[in-house]
């Protein structure tokens, strides 16, 4: 046993020291948000504030395919009521049709429509902005903010904090890495792929008026935004903590009564 | 288990069912009275905990299927579809996505326990040959089943994985081709794993069947490794067994829980929340982390052929296994030299995963060379020479013996 726990320290060692040299992008900021641990929930407010930040300025390049607005008011989430959602939707125009003279058409959104795409297609998309901007639905859960095993066990994978970092992340480039500077990118060592994006800056201060006034400096909206793509990716993070919880108190208590049934059932037996 | 039966049927209606299909028998004889040594501990739980994973999965890849479109248009979003709009959906979607990883974490502890105690020596080698063909059974399974969700990961992991087929010669282009069902991973690919990943968890399960029935000829092995000589070794597997069995398993769906509700997506890879698209390569393509250590041999043989019969043969070497280890003494806690080269191995086979997490650049090279070496030297060398050379400790007379002087010492 004594050997057993020799090796086990040795491996940590080994491998905590070589884990602790990662290479890549500039890790993420390191910020943390409501929703972060076993009992974090998301902010509504901040929510509410996010949506509004990806409306106004998200919106008019990114995509949000796998979402409807009657998700806003679902439970768990930015908690807009039914009426808020249906007037939201009504200011958005979505195609429908054919309609029986089979013709398409275009009408006020309803809280069951999915988010309007801003380009017909990827090509338009990436014609439009010199690279394709990926639909936001899923981005806090397809990009990390940090590497190595232990770091993400502890950390979480940071994907919220890889947004805010490269919403806030513009930089003016080092002077030996200005000379590259590609024709319409900008520099932005958070950017996963290189440090040379094609999204020009988004946020200005002041640029989104919040309705609860809360303040919006570009770290402030950057949050926000990053908050509610938190809540896009994984609708359903309140409740999965909720039930696990209860499961674990369960499982917890069971444990408990199995591992005494078990020790009365060994008792008269030397093994 | 042979011989006669403990059961025997009371009422009039178990007798005429007794006689025409003695199934109640079979199940009280192998599931309640089976003779097991007493002194298992808790590494031997694993078995039980596989079986249960196993269930689960089929389970929960049922439901999934339910709502799943195997389609390359559609899969990726109905997967998602399955998050956000079916009931509890997300949660059976991250049984199964993490159910995954803990049945690989089981089985290698499971594995690991046979090497350490020598469960794969007479009378046992078709039980871990089995063995050997469940994993390699589940390891094509899993593959099959993280293409599913068809992410960028999926994609291009199935592409490089079918690829190795390529390596064969003179037929390798053809058998890729009709692995793939077109020219390059596509629709068609995807049908054909959505049916295999459906129809080989069944095979698994008759194979689990056939671990078991290999498992009842000989009986269990035990931690000191010597055969049970009598009644006074063992105990009914009912209720000694299924208490201690059903407490780690609720022990362990605690652990699987704690990922399930509070690290869903620890396990995976963020990039697998990227829909596939064959015309952007991901910057590291590597498997699921189950795979890593067979990657990392994979990626240390620099010719491409080579590599991959190095990497079938990390896990083929252990069918031979009994045959390689010549010593006569099954449990490693009697063999001093061998239980430091156990641990050695262990080490390198974790190694090999941090290797093969890792781009195939600068000194991961050299060392995913050194440590690929390491453990094939382990089994062709390492092994037939210990049994040949180390003297074993003094083995107890019995399992009761050896219980007995532990209590005494405790």
């Amino acid at each position: 046993m004594k050997k057993f726990a020799t090796f086990l320290i040795a491996a940590t060692a080994l491998f905590g020291g070589v884990a602790m040299a990662e290479e890549g992008p500039t890790p993420a900021k390191g910020i943390s948000f409501s929703f972060e641990g076993p009992f974090g929930t998301f902010d509504r407010a901040q929510l509410q504030r996010g949506y509004k930040v990806y409306k106004e300025v998200c919106a008019n390049c990114h995509s949000m395919k796998l979402l409807s607005f009657r998700n806003l008011a679902d439970k768990g989430g930015p908690s807009f009521t039914e009426a808020q959602v249906k007037s939201l939707a009504a200011t958005f125009k979505v195609q429908d049709g054919p309609n029986t003279k089979g013709e398409m058409f275009e009408r006020a959104g309803l809280p069951s429509d999915r988010f309007p795409s801003p380009y017909p297609n990827a090509e338009a998309a990436t014609a439009a902005n010199g690279a394709m901007p990926p639909d936001l639905s899923l981005i806090t859960k397809a990009r990390e903010g940090w590497h190595g095993t232990f770091n993400q066990l502890w950390n979480g994978i940071g994907g919220p904090q890889y947004v805010y970092s490269v919403l806030t992340g513009y930089e003016t480039p080092p002077a030996d890495i200005a000379k590259e500077k590609p024709e319409g990118k900008y520099y932005n060592p958070y950017f996963q792929a290189g440090h040379w994006i094609s999204m020009p800056p988004p946020l200005s201060d002041g640029q989104v008026t919040f309705d609860d006034g809360a303040p919006n400096k570009v770290d402030d909206m950057a949050k926000d935004v990053a908050a509610f793509l938190a809540w896009t990716a994984e609708p359903k993070m309140e409740e999965r903590k909720q039930t696990g919880f209860e499961v674990l108190i369960y499982l917890a208590i069971l444990a408990g009564l199995m591992y005494f049934v078990k020790k009365k059932v060994w008792a008269g037996v030397a093994h | 288990m042979s011989g006669s039966s403990k059961y025997q049927p009371t009422s009039p209606v178990g007798k005429w069912f007794h006689e025409r299909l003695p199934i109640v028998a079979f199940v009280k004889d192998h599931a309640m009275d089976f003779p097991t040594p007493k002194n298992l501990n808790y590494w031997w739980t694993f078995g039980g905990i596989l079986a249960v994973m196993l269930v689960v999965q089929i389970i929960t890849g049922i439901v999934l299927v339910m709502h799943y479109t195997p389609h390359v248009d559609f899969a990726f979003n109905s997967v998602e579809q399955i998050m956000r709009d079916v009931n509890y959906g997300w949660l059976i979607r991250y049984m199964h996505m993490n159910g995954a990883s803990m049945f690989f974490i089981a089985v290698y502890i499971h594995m690991f326990r046979g090497m350490y105690f020598g469960s794969y020596k007479a009378p046992r080698e078709v039980l871990w040959m089995i063995g050997v063909i469940i994993y390699l059974v589940m390891m094509a399974t899993a593959f099959m089943g993280y293409v599913l969700p068809w992410g960028q990961m999926s994609f291009w992991g199935a592409k490089v994985i079918t690829n190795l087929f390529s390596a064969i010669p003179f037929v390798g282009d053809f058998v890729t081709t009709w692995l793939w069902g077109g020219y390059s991973v596509d629709n068609p690919t995807l049908n054909r794993f959505f049916s295999l990943h459906y129809l080989l968890p069944f095979v698994l399960a008759g194979l689990v069947i056939l671990h078991i029935w290999a498992l009842h000829v000989p009986g269990n092995n035990n931690p000191t490794g010597i055969a049970v000589k009598g009644p006074q070794d063992t105990v009914p597997f009912h209720p000694y067994y299924t208490m201690k069995d059903g407490f780690a398993i609720v022990v362990f769906l605690i652990f699987y829980a704690l990922f399930v509700f509070y690290g869903p997506n620890y396990m995976g890879d963020a990039v697998n929340y990227v829909p596939a698209n064959p015309l952007s390569t991901p910057a590291h393509i590597k498997p699921e982390w189950y795979y890593l250590p067979f990657y990392a041999i994979l990626r240390s043989i620099p010719d491409k052929l080579f590599g991959v019969i190095a990497m079938f043969s990390s896990i083929l070497i252990l069918l031979a296994l009994p045959w390689l280890d010549t010593s006569r003494v099954r449990s490693g806690n009697y063999r001093p030299i061998f239980k430091g080269f156990f641990w050695v191995f262990v080490i390198v086979c974790i190694a090999l995963g941090f290797i093969g997490s890792k781009p195939p650049e600068g000194s991961y090279v050299l060392w995913g060379r050194i440590l690929t070496a390491y453990y094939f030297i382990h089994f062709i060398v390492i092994l037939p020479l210990l049994g040949l050379l180390e003297t074993p400790k003094p083995l107890p007379a019995s399992i009761s013996d050896d219980v007995l002087a532990k209590a005494k010492l405790a």
